[in-house]
């Protein structure tokens, strides 16, 4: 009796010790940009203080500096339509190609899949000398939308690989019904497996716009005027003044451009994944 | 409405033929079932019919008209698949008003239909929940409902009531058949369960392997089996076929009597006397199974007996003793070495 609430007692703690070791190595780095870009110069370069808590009262000068002395607003703008553009591009070339690849091509489409998904794996700084004249010949050297037609490059074939998964695993019968009651063959798969992907979907749009977010080779070769610059590059190359690091305000900028991404995280992956398809078939 | 013609159908995936040349004539507003066991071409031949699948040769008609290269929201054929299909996203309430939206029915209609066909499956009271929040009987009637809701011209049912407990099927089996009277939709039914076919086909295709072996109505292919697999595919228990002449001589368990019975009952008709030997016997109520072998015939022959109520008693009959039976001439069949039916040898 004794041995084994004991044994019970060791069991639960080693489990929840692990839980909080894996809870600190994934929030320690959050954490610490959360309190930098709160403290004051002063108390962020004193190091004769513990780093990990304020000894100045917390200070909002940081993010002053970034609307009032950068074009902070404007990167994030420029990050916001980059991402939405791309995210657009990508769903309405990836879910058609996903679908014809998961249905309509038997057994080659598998193969298929994983010859597009390998172009995913080309890295950047192999394709940007390439894509480089590609931009020149647009006409869009150092604007914003060389990145909206790049940064499809490699979102694509990604997300077309993943949404092939998402479509073969939905239950064939039930775009077949849709087709016998009446629906073309575009009508069932808008009307059916797209409502019924939109776990996948969800999926496509959240990595798509955080891969966008946090680009950084494409941006860097192809744009140097500061208002045409994603938030990634602004932060990085306008608060880094040659050997000084504006370690406030870099932070700063990357918390504001980190919530909103982590909220949406939260609220659409648990909530929509999974459970949609149950009672279809037998 | 319309009639359902097929000829010389053949669909093949890969090398294997899965329809091997089925011609079939379905008039309208006929009732036919097709009966056939596990893997035989069934779905396959449904969903050709429907346009799902592109036969490989062959021709299809529906309602006079050549459909080969139609796609299948022109052939305005309803089906009801095996698996049903049901639309996860939708309520029971759309599910079985998508087909009537597909066709640019008015609301008002659609809603008098939805609620007619739920009350006829008796899932009135289910139209509000989503497929994945019902049992597997209830999905099954949903996407039954869902395929009677519209006016098709034809109905194509695949396995509709296998899902079902013994009760609800015996009612579903009447309500179907009692639209199908009234609304007089061609309609094709699949099924492996006999007395569903026996009971609801107009016509019965018995279908092995691809094909048919033979097309009739229920008391023709019961009662003239055109080879020995319908015999013996059709009836519970099964005939009984035993070698004789160079052929199969085959008999219904029904029809295999105590040899006294059988004497009365003929009066001065022909009968066929057999020694039978009985092994074990099995009591169901009503009537009771005996196995035995025949004296004179292999040993490996196993021959059954269904025994009327005056014979269900325990003590008339016991494992071991033997028996003289009979079955009159004009219950036997005879069928050649290759199986086909015959008229003698
Ligand atoms: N898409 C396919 N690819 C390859 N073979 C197939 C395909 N669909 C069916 N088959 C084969 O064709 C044959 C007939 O299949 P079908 O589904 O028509 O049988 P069925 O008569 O409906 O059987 P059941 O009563 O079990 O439903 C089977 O041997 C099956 O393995
Ligand atoms: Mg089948």
């Amino acid at each position: 009796m004794r041995r084994s609430s004991l044994v019970g007692v060791l069991q639960e703690t080693s489990f929840y010790g692990a839980v909080a070791f894996f809870f600190v190595l994934a929030a320690f780095p959050f954490y610490w940009m959360l309190i930098t870009s709160f403290k004051t110069n002063a108390d962020l370069y004193n190091v004769n203080v513990t780093p990990f808590w304020f000894h100045d009262p917390p200070t909002l000068e940081h993010f002053r500096y970034l609307f009032d002395k950068t074009l902070f607003a404007t990167w994030l703008l420029n990050s916001l339509i980059i991402g939405v553009c791309v995210t657009a591009i990508t769903l309405v070339t990836a879910l058609p190609a996903a679908y014809s690849l998961a249905r309509m091509t038997g057994r080659n489409g598998e193969a298929l899949g994983i010859g597009i998904f390998l172009t995913y794996l080309v890295p950047p700084t192999l394709l940007f000398l390439p894509l480089s004249r590609v931009i020149v010949d647009l006409g869009l050297q150092n604007s914003l939308w060389s990145l909206v037609v790049v940064y499809p490059t490699f979102t694509i074939p990604f997300c077309t690989w993943l949404l092939m998964g998402f479509f073969k695993a939905l239950p064939v019968e039930i775009e077949e019904a849709a087709i016998v009651d009446g629906c073309s063959l575009f009508g069932a798969f808008v009307k059916m497996a797209i409502p019924l992907s939109l776990p996948g979907i969800l999926t496509v749009v959240i990595f798509t716009f955080t891969l966008t977010l946090q680009e950084f080779v494409y941006a860097l070769t192809f744009i140097s005027a500061a208002d045409q610059k994603p938030i990634t590059l602004g932060v990085a190359t306008d608060l880094v003044r040659g050997d000084v690091f504006f370690w406030g305000e870099i932070m700063a900028g990357a918390l504001i451009a980190s919530v909103p991404v982590a909220i949406a995280y939260n609220l659409f992956l648990d909530r929509f994944i999974g459970g949609i398809t149950g009672g279809a078939v037998k | 409405m319309a009639a359902v013609v097929t000829r010389d159908i053949v669909k093949t995936f890969g090398e294997v033929p899965a329809v091997n040349g089925i011609s079939l004539n379905v008039p309208n507003g006929e009732f036919m079932v097709l009966l056939g066991p596990s893997g035989c071409g069934k779905t396959t031949f449904l969903r050709i019919i429907c346009g799902l699948e592109r036969q490989t040769s062959g021709d299809l008609l529906i309602g006079g008209d050549l459909v080969n290269d139609m796609p299948p929201r022109a052939r305005g054929v309803a089906m009801m698949f095996q698996s049903y299909g049901l639309y996860p996203h939708f309520t029971v309430r759309n599910n079985i008003a998508f087909p009537l939206k597909t066709q640019g029915i008015p609301g008002a209609e659609i809603s008098k239909k939805v609620e007619w066909a739920s009350q006829l499956l008796g899932i009135g009271h289910l139209l509000d929940r989503r497929p994945r929040q019902l049992s597997g009987g209830e999905r099954q009637r949903v996407a039954l409902a869902r395929a009677l809701v519209r006016q098709p011209t034809a109905l194509l049912l695949d396995e509709p009531l296998s899902n079902l407990d013994a009760k609800l099927r015996t009612s579903a089996r009447q309500e179907i058949k009692q639209f199908q009277q009234r609304v007089g939709v061609t309609t094709i039914y699949v099924t492996h369960d006999q007395v569903e076919a026996m009971g609801m086909g107009d016509r019965i295709a018995v279908i092995d392997r691809g094909q048919v072996r033979q097309v009739g109505t229920p008391s023709e292919i019961y009662n003239d089996p055109a080879d020995r697999f319908v015999a013996t595919f059709v009836g519970a228990p099964p005939m009984n076929i035993v070698a004789r002449n160079g052929g199969y001589l085959g008999f219904r368990p029904e029809n295999f009597l105590p040899k006294d019975m059988v004497k009365d009952m003929v009066k001065d008709a022909a009968f066929t006397e057999f020694q039978f030997r009985v092994d074990r016997s099995e009591y169901l109520g009503s009537e009771r199974i005996v196995y035995g072998v025949l004296e004179g015939f292999d040993t490996n022959e196993v021959v059954t007996a269904k025994l009327p109520p005056v014979h269900v008693a325990e003590a008339w009959i016991r494992p071991g003793e033997w028996h003289p039976f009979a079955v009159r001439d004009a219950a036997l069949r005879h069928f050649g070495n290759d199986g086909k039916r015959t008229s003698r040898h």
